[in-house]
């Protein structure tokens, strides 16, 4: 189902949150609300949820305002960044939980749940308490609980960020594979704009309690709107005046028309590529990717002095103030 | 080394100042004959005020109990004005003597109090009577509940709760369902704490009881009477058996207190 809000503002305290922010997301899709912390990217999140309650403006989910209504009364779904598991509760009691309010035949709730449970893929673990499962299997968990209830929307608080590396890269496909079978309208909360990249059809950029940008990942990339979602989503660096990306820098051995004269800082391998990091002659760093290949083909040492040129830059127009 | 030495310091402490005397309650019973004490226990009077002590338990702590709760409920998840304030009162019986408890019962509902005279017109004896002592000792036992509840609520944290808004319940539905469970040993333990109070209070009741043998005599008055009358092996007999209502209170509570890291 569509979810519209339109002017939200909200402070806490001295703190201006959400500034005048309207967005609207389509049914179906999988929405990411990036930003730094402190950005109002949560605090949008819990507003839309009913978790929190805005000085101005007004929330609309499937075209009914909800603006005033309750969490429980708003039929959403949500997932927490520290799982907020009931952690009295066995996992089958857990993703229950909805359906039991809601006062569901037995019968019902026991195949809802086994159903969910191979979803989530914790159906060995349905008598196990939270406190014995991995934090990836709590999440899960956590999310089936969240679907048990069919919800027109799914709201995710940086539902991986407390999960390690390499757990996180698993649920983000997992996530995106289950928005594929089941089409619920998802808005997910995230400081990680790889994540966000990965994850996302569509990806709204936010900072200081605004919205920078919304556009589809790959023309968020290529064409940010301003400077900061050019230096926040990717990194980007200013070289002579305009913002390049490393990977849009070529090195040169030697001096050439338009070329900029720097020397070697540090070479970090990455594994599948390798970062140069620059030191321009007015003490500007910045840094240039390369391909193995191409670092091979150069050979770099520390200290030797190199010249570079954009191959693709942007230029933004100043800014007011 | 130094740790056996602490030990030994905290043990012989505890020697000294709980388990002494009260193995000598034990002791004493026996010594002046277990057959006075007997008697002594199953004087009407001893049996009355048994009764009027368990009585008044039984409605003081339920009553403490669902206030305590709610009340920590609202210290720890609302914000209200005034809030500093109820958090202090609440602490207020600890730090009064029971005795100025009692007097101030006196102040309100005495013949000369502010509640007294109305009181008198309608007929309703409050002092040297059931509903002062009740008072009393509700007033004495309200932190504990309190006290218990509020550390273990603001360690739970509210995002369960929010999980439970969010996935349809109303308030009740969450308090029962998901607040209440997650609290349940601190409610315990504070309900044990409050009737361990109520069982014992002296001072308070004492002063607004009147003491009347077989009508507002509670059991710890009850064993001073009999202390008067030089009538030893009563006095311990029914000290005995108070404490060991207060012995078998204590044990419910460790079996029943789950031990740190057990699950659920």
């Amino acid at each position: 189902m569509s979810i519209a809000v339109s002017r939200l503002s909200k402070r806490f305290g001295s703190f201006q949150a959400l500034d005048d922010v309207s967005l609207s997301i389509e049914d179906g899709a999988l929405t990411a609300l990036l930003g730094p912390s402190g950005s109002g990217k949560s605090t949008l999140l819990r507003i839309v949820a009913g978790l929190e309650t805005p000085d101005t403006g007004s929330v609309v989910i499937d075209g009914e305002d909800v603006t005033a209504r309750p969490p429980q009364e708003r039929g959403i779904g949500f997932v927490f960044q520290h799982y907020a598991a009931f952690k009295h509760m066995t996992v089958r009691d857990n993703v229950a939980f909805g359906l039991k309010i809601r006062r569901r035949p037995k019968a019902e709730i026991r195949a809802r749940v086994d159903e969910l449970l191979d979803l989530v893929q914790l159906q060995g673990l349905a008598g196990r308490y939270p406190s014995q499962l991995s934090g990836g299997q709590r999440q899960r968990m956590c999310l089936a609980r969240a679907l048990a209830v069919s919800p027109k929307v799914l709201l995710l608080d940086e539902p991986f960020g407390a999960l390690d590396a390499r757990v996180r890269a698993e649920l983000r496909l997992w996530l995106r594979r289950l928005h594929g079978e089941t089409h619920t309208t998802t808005v997910i909360v995230t400081h990680d704009q790889e994540e966000a990249m990965e994850v996302a059809d569509e990806i709204v950029v936010m900072n200081r309690g605004r919205i920078e940008q919304v556009a589809e990942p790959r023309e968020l990339y290529d064409r940010p709107a301003n400077e900061f979602v050019m230096s926040f989503v990717g990194s980007a660096h200013v070289v002579a005046g305009g913002w390049v990306r490393p990977h849009d820098l070529r090195i040169l051995l030697d001096a050439e028309e338009d070329a900029l004269e720097a020397q070697v800082a540090r070479i970090v391998y990455l594994g599948p590529s390798v970062r140069c990091e620059l030191e321009g002659a007015d003490g500007a760093r910045f840094a240039v990717e390369l391909t193995r290949d191409e670092e091979a083909r150069l050979e770099l040492e520390e200290g030797c002095i190199v010249w570079v040129r954009p191959t693709r830059e942007t230029v933004f127009a100043r800014a007011d103030g | 080394m130094r740790r056996r030495a602490l030990r030994a310091v905290a043990l012989f402490y505890l020697a000294a100042v709980l388990l002494g005397p009260l193995s000598l309650v034990f002791w004493r019973v026996y010594a002046e004959g277990v057959h006075k004490a007997w008697v002594a226990l199953a004087d009407p009077n001893t049996i009355h005020a048994f009764r009027l002590t368990l009585e008044v338990t039984a409605i003081a702590v339920p009553l403490n109990t669902v206030f305590g709760v709610v009340c920590a409920l609202a210290i720890v998840r609302r914000r209200f004005p005034g809030k500093g304030l109820v958090n202090a009162f609440v602490d207020l019986p600890l730090a009064l003597s029971p005795v100025v408890v009692g007097l101030c019962c006196f102040l309100l509902y005495g013949r000369t109090g502010w509640f007294g005279p109305w009181l008198q017109r309608h007929g309703i004896q409050v002092l040297f009577a059931a509903p002062s002592i009740v008072l009393v000792t509700v007033f004495v036992s309200v932190p504990f509940v309190v006290r218990e509840v509020v550390p273990t609520l603001r360690e739970l944290g509210d995002t369960e709760e929010q999980a439970a808004r969010t996935l349809g319940a109303s308030g009740l539905q969450t308090f029962f369902r998901v607040t209440l469970p997650s609290i349940r040993w601190a409610v315990v333990y504070g309900v044990v704490l409050t009737t361990a109070r109520c069982l014992g209070e002296y001072g308070a009741v004492a002063v607004v009881s009147g003491s009347i043998q077989g009508r507002t005599e509670t059991a710890t008055l009850r064993v001073q009477e009999e202390y008067e009358n030089l009538n030893m092996a009563g006095a311990y007999g029914i000290a005995l058996v108070l404490a060991a209502i207060g012995l078998v209170v204590l044990a419910v509570m460790l079996r029943v207190r789950p031990r740190a890291g057990s699950v659920a």
